[in-house]
């Protein structure tokens, strides 16, 4: 599903985000990005949803190669992706509705089959019946699940998430995790970037350390096939 | 085929509403801009409005039955009877009719409604007038024509040649003004563009097209340049409603039935198709400009 091969992302104030990065996560896998604030998680997953292009190396994800791909078809590329975020970016002056029907309200879907998807949608995260309220009115957790909600209500085949648990207590944490799973469990391929290490172990899923821009690990061998640090 | 049509009207109709809804939760501020839009448009409305009425007014050179020939103020009355005695003996007029100056302010007096503003005035300045009369068999435009050379009646090739001035000032005021619609509509369009630029992101993020992002920002473009048209519109009807019993008094004061004449449809349809297509253009230049520089940064 996803293939980085040497590559690296050097931002224009000259700090490199990632370097000589090689990894490769299968579809239908679960896989966590580890490692401190600023050791280049965010920079694999910007570069995963093309939200960034590498400087320099190959990325592919679901058999496309992002550095070559012309902007016009960034969208439809991007609808492939569901994406959760620390701040969950909802809009605030919009109901939970219409940020979760937002991917399908661009990807052009009918009126009626978005009714239908929202609301399984908001059913799947546990917020089924809070459609009208304002993510402002919503608790940090709830916000979280709204986001989430947003990222599969188009079930997309690839979902990642930056940070999603870092402003929920271990409880809700866990619950998050627990709902990524469940979403892994019917095919999705999920990639969460995270600095929680507990809650990475106990949930014994493969990790991907990352460690001021490296691969941990893995970072002389380049073919593909080659998996990271169990 | 019919579903895909019509999921995409349905966005289209979508994007309007939106568009609209958002005008309409600002209304002060729409207003300001929609006023702003209709005073640029409603300069060459009137200016066009004030040349076609002009051109109707004194049509009658060539081709209504009644020639009116008017002199310089200096001229005095002596001459101007002395002129009609000899013409008179011409073929091809019926009848000539001296109005002199004193007669046409004690008319106008009479009918206008400034009565006391003309107190004011130290002397009279109405010149004299001969009401000019063709013999009915004379109404061919060749025989107007050799009336009117006859009377040697300059200041009309003068007049035609200010209209042509007019004519050309309402192109240039209007082409003027019609950028300035643009700017107006860009720049408006560009401040809210950059009030939603989180929702833009996000927009985007989820895989909006540039074509889906813009959309709106279009819409509110052609609704600011129909609003604004249509205000225009209404300016320019007030303003004509309120000039026309004036213009009336003032025709009568010339023997004359002449009511002063609103945009015609063809007209009408300029203007309204004129501010949508600057409103499209502005809202499109803006958004073309603006839209690229907003990319997602996660």
């Amino acid at each position: 599903m996803i293939i980085f091969d040497r590559v690296s992302k050097r931002y224009p104030n000259g700090r490199e985000g990632v370097s000589n990065a090689t990894l490769r996560i299968e579809e239908g896998e679960m896989v966590f990005l580890t490692g401190r604030s600023g050791a280049g998680k965010s920079t694999v997953l910007k570069l995963i949803a093309l939200l960034e292009r590498p400087t320099r190396g190959t990325v592919m994800v679901g058999g496309k190669n992002t550095g070559t791909l012309a902007s016009r078809h960034i969208p439809a590329f991007r609808r492939r992706i569901g994406i959760v975020f620390q701040d969950h970016k909802l809009l605030p002056e919009r109901p939970v509705f219409d940020n979760v029907a937002l991917p399908l309200v661009v990807a052009g879907t009918p009126l009626k089959e978005i009714d239908k998807r929202v609301r399984a949608a908001l059913d799947q995260v546990g917020l089924l019946g809070k459609e009208r309220a304002l993510p402002l009115e919503l608790s940090v957790g709830e916000q979280q699940r709204v986001g989430i909600a947003r990222a599969v209500v188009s079930k997309p085949p690839l979902l990642i998430a930056d940070e999603p648990t870092g402003n929920l207590d271990p409880d809700l944490a866990v619950e998050v995790m627990r709902l990524f799973k469940r979403f892994q469990e019917v095919g999705v391929t999920i990639v969460v970037a995270t600095h929680d290490v507990h809650l990475v172990r106990e949930l014994g899923l493969r990790e991907i350390v990352l460690d001021n821009g490296r691969v941990q690990g893995n970072d002389i061998d380049p073919l593909p096939g080659m998996v990271a640090t169990r | 085929m019919s579903l895909g049509l019509t999921s995409y009207g349905a966005r289209h109709v979508q994007a309007l509403l939106g568009s609209l809804g958002r005008l309409a939760r600002n209304p002060f501020s729409t207003f300001l801009t929609l006023i702003v839009i209709a005073l640029a448009l409603v300069l060459p409305l009137g200016l066009e409005l004030l040349v076609t009425n002009a051109r109707i007014a004194t049509g009658g050179f060539a081709n209504a039955i009644d020639l009116s020939v008017y002199f310089k103020t200096d001229v005095p009355l002596a001459k101007a009877e002395q002129l009609a005695k000899s013409a008179r003996t011409r073929a091809g007029i019926a009848q000539i009719e001296v109005i002199s100056a004193d007669a046409a302010l004690a008319e106008f007096r009479a009918y206008s409604g400034f009565g006391a503003a003309l107190g004011v005035l130290s002397g009279n300045p109405l010149p004299h007038v001969l009401h000019v009369h063709p013999a009915s068999n004379a109404e061919s435009a060749e025989s107007l024509e050799a009336l009117r050379q006859y009377f040697a009646a300059q200041w009309v090739t003068r007049f035609n040649a200010i209209l042509e001035v007019l004519r050309r000032l309402l192109m240039i005021a209007a082409a003027i003004l019609g950028a300035g619609v643009i700017a107006v509509i860009g720049n408006t369009i560009r401040l809210e563009i950059l009030n939603r630029r989180g929702e833009i992101e996000v927009t985007k993020i989820v895989g909006g097209s540039n074509g889906f992002v813009r959309r709106p920002f279009l819409y509110a473009g052609i609704l600011y340049g129909l609003g604004g048209a249509l205000l225009a519109w209404g300016i320019a009807a007030s303003a004509v409603a309120m000039l026309a019993p004036a213009v009336a008094s003032l025709a009568r004061t010339y023997g004359s039935h002449y009511v002063l004449v609103s945009p015609t449809p063809q007209e009408l349809g300029i203007l309204i198709a004129g501010g949508v297509i600057l409103g499209w253009l502005g809202a499109w230049l803006s958004a073309a400009r603006h839209l690229r520089s907003i990319e997602p940064r996660a």
